[in-house]
């Protein structure tokens, strides 16, 4: 077992309850379930035609998984080569141990800006640091301009989903938004064209007027400093373009090593996330240049418990996800949870491998403990992942690192009845006696052969699925009635 | 803690995790499509996936670019141009010329009703155009606040797959990939056209080579 840990991440990064008590909440939520549902069937088709006409992206799915990789055994040179890049033409560089300074990091440049409003390009790493909560408590106001993030900032909800985070809530539920909170939008239907439309004129003035803008990035290039944001709406444009300061949050796991290998990302992630051949808008920017676009550029490069994830040589190709959440939309899971049941702001399959490892789960009753087991380990996520980390096993290495570091304490269910298990198959007598007292729990199924409740403590296990009623005769008790006779 | 002591901080964390797990060296694996660009791009594919994309396309010659500009926009409409898109393009419209010691403002923009721009190059496979700030394509605000964006391109520019692109372009240049009009998914995750930027593309394709060099400085 592992001694060396890491420091862990902090921030939007952990719930309040264990999956599956949050879960059944969500479930409750049968709108949301009809959304989520809507939304990820029509998603998941039209990913499968866009991934199906590249004869090579098998290949491409390798290379990619191969230039993260690779990324990772050499970050240490990619990130300074990074650094040294962006400097030379006219950046500043930040590096940020974790949350709370890369906040105290981009707090400060607002305001040697001397404004109080920021305009924000859709970013998963500022969700993750908490960074608009921050921004207010110094009264700085952050302004959402991603159609999306704007409707979860003015229903003051939270996101459920990495690239579409008001998956949850449908159109006319987003118009009563609108009608509520824009104080210019009357007269609004549930046309998806017309919601755009109020979008546009409530942010146009504010795009024009910004003096400072947030924004994420997709990849960082450490070969010739470049950086790349990869949008739809044009939002990311207005803020990359317009204000005079231009400050970009970025994990240390975003960088790859040569311009020339965006080839293969700017043809994964477009295809699997809207399954598209290729987004409308993508930005790539290389520090300051002169007379065009942003005067200053400040690049903070987080860590927030990502160089944790880098100690488990397995876990950490959690690091390699380019947040494109196809594995959000095929998973049977997430499509019947929502996001929100999963606590952290990276919700589905990928994050439930990827924000226990970056917080570390300290406890059995750790929310981020019980993310591991949010899956029935059917391997779609694993299929549709573009570069190819095996999810499922993962989720399976973080459920035996978790029994590993509680074997010494109290004995729990699960371990009673393995020991009760061991004993039983440990001789045929003992196997023979169990298979005989199983029959009797024939007399507790209903007339469809299937066991339904069962007394605790094995309710535990009947709360949530049902049982085959046993057989009438097992087996061996089959064998010993025919062939002893055919013997004698 | 000082700035520089993070960063030696993360780069130590970085260190101490490689050592505690040493990953083995990668070799990576690039038997995907990437055969070089020869001669002239699949320019039907390229029309194709932009008609896909919902933005309008004119096809024409060298000698057609002036008259099939002007029946793009109205004849009162004023169109933001960069100094050096040829004038025998513009003589059949009203143009508002950003010029570098004197540039446009956001707010000139804002009240033109369209631009006019070249390309650097353009993807056959995934109807994408690139920006990258060059001849006749202006500074990158020009082609964002107007909501009409008229682009020429000429089928010499056209190649055919993305890495053909990458092997291509500058990254010292702000590079901008647009693939048709602005658009968002984030209602029930359908595809709607138009948002914040140009809410009309339309794609000038020319068939003959270019009587002025394309973008390179």
């Amino acid at each position: 077992m592992s001694t060396f840990l890491g420091t862990p991440g902090i921030g939007n990064l952990r719930g309040d309850s264990s999956f599956p008590t949050a879960a059944r909440r969500e479930l409750a939520n049968t709108q949301m379930r009809r959304n989520v549902g809507h939304a990820t069937r029509t998603i998941r088709s039209k990913r499968l035609a866009a991934v199906g006409e590249c004869p090579d992206w098998e290949q491409l799915r390798e290379a990619g998984s191969a230039l993260k990789r690779d990324v990772l055994a050499r970050l240490p040179e990619l990130l300074t080569e990074l650094e040294h890049n962006v400097v030379a033409r006219g950046g500043v560089v930040h590096w940020a141990r974790d949350a709370t300074e890369a906040n105290q990091i981009i707090t400060g440049i607002v305001r040697a800006c001397r404004t109080d409003e920021v305009v924000k390009v859709k970013s998963m790493a500022t969700q993750e640091i908490g960074l608009n909560e921050h921004l207010a408590v110094h009264g700085i106001a952050a302004i959402e301009t991603d159609l999306a993030e704007l409707i979860i900032q003015l229903a003051h909800d939270k996101p459920s989903h990495i690239l579409v985070p008001a998956i949850h809530r449908n159109r006319s539920e987003i118009r009563e938004i609108f009608l509520r909170e824009m104080p210019d939008a009357d007269d609004l239907t549930d046309d998806p064209r017309v919601l755009a439309m109020a979008a546009r004129e409530h942010l146009r003035r504010k795009f024009l007027s910004a003096e400072v803008a947030v924004s994420g990035a997709n990849f960082g290039v450490a070969d010739t400093g470049t950086l790349a944001v990869v949008e739809s709406e044009g939002n990311g444009r207005m803020c990359l373009t317009l204000p005079k300061t231009l400050i970009t949050l970025m994990g240390i796991e975003k960088v790859v090593p040569r311009f020339t290998d965006l080839e293969v990302f700017m043809q994964l992630l477009p295809r699997s996330s809207t399954a598209e051949r290729m987004n409308p808008y993508t930005s790539m920017w290389t520090g300051v240049h002169p007379g065009d676009g942003p005067e200053n550029f400040h690049l903070v490069m987080l860590d927030n418990g990502r160089t944790a994830v880098m100690t488990d040589e397995v876990g950490r190709a959690a690091l390699h996800c380019i947040r494109c959440s196809a594995c959000l939309n095929v998973c049977p899971v997430y499509e019947r949870t929502g996001g929100h049941a999963y606590g952290s702001v990276y919700p589905g399959p990928i994050g439930a491998i990827l924000s226990p490892q970056l917080t570390g789960t300290r406890t059995h009753d750790d929310p981020n403990a019980s993310l591991p087991y949010a899956s029935s380990l059917c391997g779609a996520c694993f299929d549709a992942c573009p570069v190819k980390i095996d999810i499922p096993n993962i989720l399976i290495h973080l459920r035996a690192a978790q029994v590993d570091a509680e074997r010494h304490g109290l004995p729990s269910g699960q371990d009673m009845a393995m020991k009760a298990a061991a004993w039983v198959m440990s001789s045929p007598r003992s196997f023979a006696v169990a298979e005989k007292a199983l029959t009797a729990a024939r007399f507790v199924a209903g007339t469809d052969q299937r066991i339904t409740a069962l007394p605790f403590p094995l309710s535990r296990w009947t709360a949530s699925r049902d049982m085959p009623a046993p057989p009438r005769e097992s087996f061996r008790q089959w064998w010993k009635r025919t062939q002893s006779a055919i013997q004698a | 803690m000082s700035a520089q002591d993070s960063r030696a901080v993360v780069l130590g964390r970085i260190r101490a995790a490689l050592a505690f797990a040493t990953p083995a060296p990668v070799d990576v694996p690039r038997n995907y499509d990437h055969t070089p660009f020869c001669g002239i791009g699949n320019t039907d594919r390229f029309i194709e996936a932009l008609t896909e994309y919902h933005a309008r396309i004119l096809s024409t010659d060298p000698a057609g670019i002036a008259t099939a500009i002007a029946s793009l926009v109205s004849s009162d409409g004023r169109v933001a141009v960069p100094y050096d898109v040829p004038t025998e393009w513009t003589h059949e419209i009203t143009t508002v010329v950003d010029r570098p010691e004197k540039p446009l403002t956001v707010e000139q923009l804002d009240r033109c009703d369209a631009v006019l721009t070249g390309c650097a190059l353009a993807v056959a496979a995934t109807g994408t155009i690139v920006l990258d700030a060059g001849v006749m394509q202006g500074r990158r605000v020009m082609t964002l606040v107007p909501d009409h964006h008229i682009c020429v391109v000429f089928a010499t520019q056209v190649v055919d797959t993305v890495p053909q692109a990458f092997a291509t372009l500058d990254p010292t240049r702000p590079l901008t990939f647009i693939s048709g009009p602005s658009a968002t998914s984030d209602i029930e995750l359908s595809r709607v056209e138009g948002v914040h930027g140009p809410r009309t593309l339309d794609v000038l394709m020319v068939a003959a080579k270019p009587h002025v060099p394309p973008s390179s400085t």
